[in-house]
């Protein structure tokens, strides 16, 4: 069986780029997550939903739509933050009931375009062609390229803002840029988990791995292992019991924390380190 | 040598005059104490300096440079602030903490070689939220040196830490005015450990009342009655207010 699916293209397709998602999910969300952002990524793909239903309806391809629309929007939501000083979850929720309510009148207006709109909302194996494949693959591969020389700045921004701005940290440019690659991953993900379960990516693997590790390096490992683990078993129970992938990989990632919750409530772990320490680098 | 000078500082915080007027300058290898009363203006002073804050009247230099010129002065600064705020469940080690201090010049060895000096370096793979609110601090100390500053400033570094961790980290600061020649700009309270510790005392109460040798402050009678007014009047005027 195992075997057998394999076999298929739109398999290796699906696999390929949702192991890249799952990297880039989790590497971002630590940081989102961290800054109590957690609900911003699901804020992002409600936004994206206006942007695919308008690229439906406008008959350009929906996700240069949602790309467009995620990216200004976390820029805008963010530029509102700093200067109303209206707390963030109430910005998160304006912008995630505009995205969606958007999105529903478009349709509305066009009369339905219910089977893609299906798909985009819950993911598929099938939505991902090769173009896609490659595209996941360079996007998420720049993120993690970005995030990974500007590891420092990134977690000392996190960890502080003030103290990281006396270091000589530019710190207002971090954030916008911290918010549009939170942009780019959600489109980019949210293909294969849909729109309305790509935010459980970004938080579950992490929150899973802040039970465990001391450090933000180790925590950042954990995490992807975990999300990799949930993509990956999802999208294979996915193609075996015909469910949508978003679903299963949402709901495996879901089994993994609450596993994760009984072993440290049962303090088995307490002493001990799943992975070894990290020298700094 | 000067590292720092404050010309007629004034800075209007909403409508209240935070700081009036503040002239004083910092030698190199100073270890200076500003003592004050609560509101009198002391965290307004360094956010100025550490370019936190930039509506102010007047002229702060380090190093003979004007910051609003340049801010490359940053650099050569190390600042522990009162108590830092993060997430108690933050997940980063101590040496991780240290290390988000370091610049490109800086070797990675300094993060050992700092931890030392704050005798912290066993516990370097510990979580910062399961330290000691004293502990948490020298942290932040060691993390202020990773790159060898000149001027280390702390803003009432102290608060709300226990007596034994206050001896340890009072005389971590003087080994490292002593020894190493660091330049100190301190907050506090704490009369008694100024008095012990700094070279010299800046008082401030909005304006600045006294600025010279520490032991022309604590062998003046009238200075620290003056001192002992002026916070009372303080004290009394947060009360009305």
């Amino acid at each position: 069986m195992t075997f057998e699916i394999l076999s298929y293209g739109f398999m290796h397709r699906a696999l390929i780029s949702g192991i890249a998602i799952s990297l880039m999910c989790s590497v971002v969300g630590l940081f989102l997550v961290l800054r109590r952002y957690s609900l911003f990524g699901d804020a992002l793909a409600h936004a994206a939903f206006g942007g695919v239903a308008a690229g439906l309806f406008l008959g350009i391809y929906p996700m240069w739509i949602a790309f467009g629309v995620s990216v200004s929007s976390a820029l805008g939501l963010t530029k509102i933050r700093q200067k109303f000083q209206i707390s963030g979850d109430a910005t998160v929720a304006i912008l995630l009931s505009t995205g969606l309510a958007i999105g529903v009148v478009i349709i509305s207006i066009s009369g339905g375009f219910t089977v893609d709109i299906f798909s985009f909302l819950f993911g598929s194996i099938l939505l991902i062609s090769l173009e896609n494949t490659i595209l996941i693959l360079a996007l998420a591969g720049s993120i993690l390229i970005v995030i990974l020389l500007l590891y420092r700045q990134l977690l000392y921004t996190t960890f502080n803002e003030e103290q990281a701005k006396v270091s000589g940290i530019p710190v207002e440019k971090l954030n916008y840029l911290l918010v549009t690659i939170a942009g780019i991953t959600v489109v980019s993900s949210m293909q294969l988990v849909g729109i309305l379960l790509i935010s459980s990516l970004i938080v579950i693997p992490n929150v899973t791995a802040m039970l465990f590790s001391r450090g933000f390096k180790q925590t950042a490992i954990l995490s992807m292992i975990f999300a990799v683990c949930s993509v990956v078993t999802g999208i294979f129970s996915s193609y075996t019991f015909n469910i949508a992938p978003g679903g299963m990989i949402v709901l495996i990632s879901v089994v993994i924390f609450s596993v994760a919750l009984g072993i440290k409530s049962t303090g088995f772990l307490k002493n001990k380190t799943i992975i070894p320490n990290i020298k700094q680098v | 040598m000067k590292v720092v000078e404050i010309e007629n500082l004034t800075v209007n915080y909403q409508g209240i005059l935070a700081l009036d007027k503040v002239n004083f300058s910092v030698e190199s290898k100073d270890f200076l104490g500003i003592i004050g009363p609560n509101g009198a203006g002391k965290t307004t002073l360094f956010n100025c300096m550490l370019g936190l804050l930039d509506h102010y009247k007047g002229e702060i230099k380090f190093f003979g440079t004007s910051i609003k010129k340049s801010k490359k002065y940053l650099g050569q600064i190390g600042y522990v602030p009162q108590k830092p705020v993060f997430e108690k469940n933050f997940p980063a080690t101590i040496s991780e903490v240290v290390g988000m201090g370091l610049t490109k010049n800086s070797k990675k060895d300094r993060i050992d070689e700092v931890l030392q000096k704050v005798w912290l370096h066993e516990l370097s793979h510990r979580r910062i939220g399961d330290l000691s609110g004293g502990q948490q601090q020298r942290v932040f100390i060691a993390k202020a040196l990773v790159n060898s500053p000149q001027i280390l400033i702390l803003d009432e570094p102290v608060t709300g830490i226990d007596s034994q961790s206050k001896e340890l980290f009072y005389q971590i600061l003087h080994d490292l005015n002593q020894k190493e020649n660091i330049t100190i700009i301190w907050s506090s309270h704490d009369l008694d450990a100024v008095s012990k510790l700094a070279s010299k005392v800046a008082c401030l109460n909005r304006t600045l009342f006294f600025h010279g040798i520490s032991e022309e402050f604590f062998h003046n009678e009238n200075l620290l009655k003056m001192y002992s007014e002026s916070s009372m009047q303080m004290h009394m005027h947060h009360h009305e207010d």
